[in-house]
């Protein structure tokens, strides 16, 4: 008794659409693809051409200060990173941070400005909300499947689906921390005459800071786990590595390649968490 | 002209907001309106006038719409009706542009829980509304330290809200209110947040600012003794309605309801009862006639440890304790003056009792009353406690 209608095409109609947009918006997607991917490729053999001690000792000195002149970050940097650089990870590890980097840099443009309407407009917040939690509990794979057909493989397929996966933390945090906001601030900061922008820059976002820090953390944290993934349809680093010792089943490399992950995991982590409090 | 006007000024919080309207118009509660509509009253009607220079209270319970009140002087919150005039404009019908102007240079605000922004230095805090004025650094520095010396915080500017105490952090809120060099300043429970020492000392800065810059302020509290310490005139607000407005002495002398009366009653009787009030007619004797010996008789007359020593002119001259008197009988001295004490505790005939309540804590002898040196009185310290319960015997006639 349930089955009285046909089964409804919900495949094909998502199918079509992306079909749709992959042709109408080629005019778009394709300049994208290209130069954005020859940015990419670009900016990731750029980080991988500076000698990596140099890099080693540029996080270690920026771990020193930002966690208030503590040796524990530098010392784990300075160790973690040369352990993927004994690997012979390097490059990987450079492409992977390039990815992560550009991918939380462009949710971060993306997210705050969303964020900051979702904020001052019921309305858009009662449309957002719904569709954040529909991005973010949607398995991130099959964001892939979509990338790919606009973008076919590589670099930006990777970075488009991170955007996706990515972006609502920093979104959610956004709106969080300006709605925070205490009632009797914004009401001084209207009651001297500020204009929307001025109470925006001049009390709500600094008001908001750490609650937004908190989202892009989770959002950078999101990304690298997506960046991962993006190997899957050709996007180069470390998650290369993870999914042919997979298709090999080689334990070995593959532990390996998913150290160099954790290691690259926590510096990040660390590093934004940081930047927040020393703020 | 006032420089304030408020005109049929009201507030209905709610959806209904027509017909809530339409029962006030007949004359409803506030709490009718509630159960009818579901709106709630915040303001209702309001009318009165502010002159410049005065400081005008505003007072009632909570929930009474005080806040409400002053937030629809600036407009914080949107009118349901009425109009608020600031030096002859309307700032109820006034466009987005005309209403910043009139915030950013006639209107400054003072909040309960001081509303400091507290990523800014304190200096950066009292800039505020100079900064939003687009004022450039170096001149609203200067007049934001200016305001800041005047409150006494010259040396602190470097610091963040966090590092003052709530008095300190509340003088910045006053100091950035006063950067602006506004002619209205609006204080909602702007000292409600202060433990009660410090908010006197505030209440007593307060006026002494306004006597050097004669600022209008409209000032709100829901505390009866802050009211008639600082206002000029006062406004009662009971449901959102003003029930009565008046001088202090009106307010206290002819309460216009009940209500009024009821708030009126709770005045701590220590703050209007005064020195007069309370005291009693002294055991004395006389440094010219009498010697230690009659002190002495006296003071076991009246089963006392001490008595005071006045002259022919009853101007008073010390005390002598029982000890040094009978001490100085045996040594067969005759003059009170080799005995007299001069240390004595003294309050003029209007001390409020409050004051008196430190004094007497501290001395074994009782206080003594004078006017112009001369001994009205004496106070002990079982009057003072009796007085303070409000069932001693008080000097009705005083
Ligand atoms: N934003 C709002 N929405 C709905 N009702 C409100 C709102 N603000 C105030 N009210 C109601 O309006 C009435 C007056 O509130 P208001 O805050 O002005 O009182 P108050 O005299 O300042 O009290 P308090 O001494 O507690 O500060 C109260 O019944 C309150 O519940
Ligand atoms: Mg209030």
């Amino acid at each position: 008794m349930l089955d009285f209608i046909p089964q409804i095409p919900i495949a094909d109609w998502i199918s079509r659409l992306t079909d749709w947009i992959t042709d109408v918006f080629a005019f778009l997607f394709n300049p994208i693809k290209n130069q954005f991917g020859d940015f990419m490729e670009w900016f990731a053999e750029t980080l991988a051409l500076i000698p990596p001690i140099i890099v080693i000792i540029i996080v270690a000195v920026v771990a020193f200060f930002i966690t208030g002149k503590k040796f524990g970050l530098a010392v784990f940097s300075i160790v973690g990173l040369w352990l993927i650089y004994n690997q012979g990870a390097w490059e990987e590890l450079m492409s992977t941070f390039a990815l992560v980097l550009i991918a939380s840099l462009l949710s971060v443009i993306i997210g705050v400005p969303i964020g900051i309407l979702m904020s001052k407009s019921k309305i858009a917040e009662t449309i957002i909300t719904p569709i954040l939690d529909f991005m973010q509990t949607m398995p991130a794979f099959v964001y892939l499947i979509p990338a790919v057909a606009f973008f076919s493989i590589g670099m930006v397929p990777g970075i488009f689906a991170s955007l996706i996966f990515a972006t609502p933390p920093t979104v959610r945090f956004t709106n969080l921390g300006i709605r925070q906001v205490s009632e009797e601030l914004v009401e001084a900061s209207e009651a001297f005459g500020s204009t929307g922008s001025q109470k925006l820059f001049k009390v709500e976002l600094p008001m908001a800071k750490s609650t937004i820090m908190a989202g892009i953390n989770q959002t950078v944290m999101l990304s690298l786990s997506m960046v991962v993934i993006a190997s899957m349809i050709g996007a180069p680093g470390l998650g290369r590595d993870v999914l042919s010792s997979l298709q090999r089943a080689q334990v070995g490399t593959g532990f390996v390649a998913g150290m160099g992950i954790v290691i690259l995991a926590i510096i990040i982590d660390r590093f934004t968490q940081n930047l927040n409090k020393s703020n | 002209m006032p420089i304030i006007k408020v005109e049929g000024l009201s507030k209905v919080f709610g959806k209904n907001v027509k017909d809530s309207l339409k029962l006030l118009d007949q004359g409803m509660k506030k709490e009718e309106i509630l159960k009818q509509t579901g709106d709630t009253v915040g303001v209702n009607r309001a009318s009165f006038e502010v002159e410049q220079g005065e400081v005008f209270v505003i007072m009632g319970l909570s929930g009474s719409g005080k806040s409400t009140l002053v937030r629809l002087i600036n407009r914080l919150i949107e009118p349901t009706e009425g109009s608020v005039f600031v030096d002859g404009e309307n700032l109820a019908t006034m466009n987005k542009e005309d209403l910043r102007r009139v915030r950013r240079e006639k209107l400054s605000m003072v909040f309960q829980r001081f509303a400091l922004f507290p990523f800014r230095t304190i200096l950066e805090n009292a800039e505020f509304g100079l900064e939003i004025q687009g004022m450039d650094k170096e001149k609203r520095s200067a007049k934001a330290k200016e305001s800041l010396e005047l409150v006494g915080l010259g040396n602190y500017i470097n610091q963040l809200p966090g590092q003052l105490s709530g008095g300190m952090q509340q003088r910045v809120g006053l100091a950035r209110a006063l950067a602006n060099d506004p002619e209205v300043l609006l204080m909602d429970e702007a000292f409600s947040a202060l433990d009660p020492l410090i908010r006197k000392d505030m209440q007593d800065e307060l006026l002494d600012l306004q006597q050097k810059m004669q600022k209008t302020i409209i000032f709100i509290t829901h505390d009866l003794d802050e009211a008639l310490r600082i206002g000029d005139r006062i406004a009662l607000m009971k449901d959102g309605s003003i029930v009565q407005i008046g001088t202090p002495e009106e307010i206290l002398v002819s309460p216009a309801n009940d209500y009024v009366e009821r708030f009126v009653e709770d005045v701590d009787r220590s703050k209007v009862l005064t020195a007069e009030h309370i005291m009693k007619r002294p055991e004395t004797v006389n440094i010219e006639k009498h010697g230690p010996r009659v002190a002495l008789e006296r003071m076991r007359e009246e089963g006392i440890s001490s008595i005071y020593v006045i002259d022919n002119n009853r101007n008073l001259k010390g005390y002598v304790t029982a000890d040094d008197a009978s001490a100085a009988r045996k040594k067969e001295i005759r003059d009170l003056n080799e005995i007299l004490k001069t240390d004595t505790p003294t309050v003029d005939r209007d001390k409020p009792m409050h004051d008196i309540f430190e004094i007497i804590h501290n001395t074994p002898v009782p206080v003594a009353v004078v006017e112009d040196g001369k001994l009205l009185g004496i106070i002990v310290r079982g009057a003072v406690i009796a007085a303070l319960v409000g069932e001693g015997e008080v000097n009705e006639n005083a």
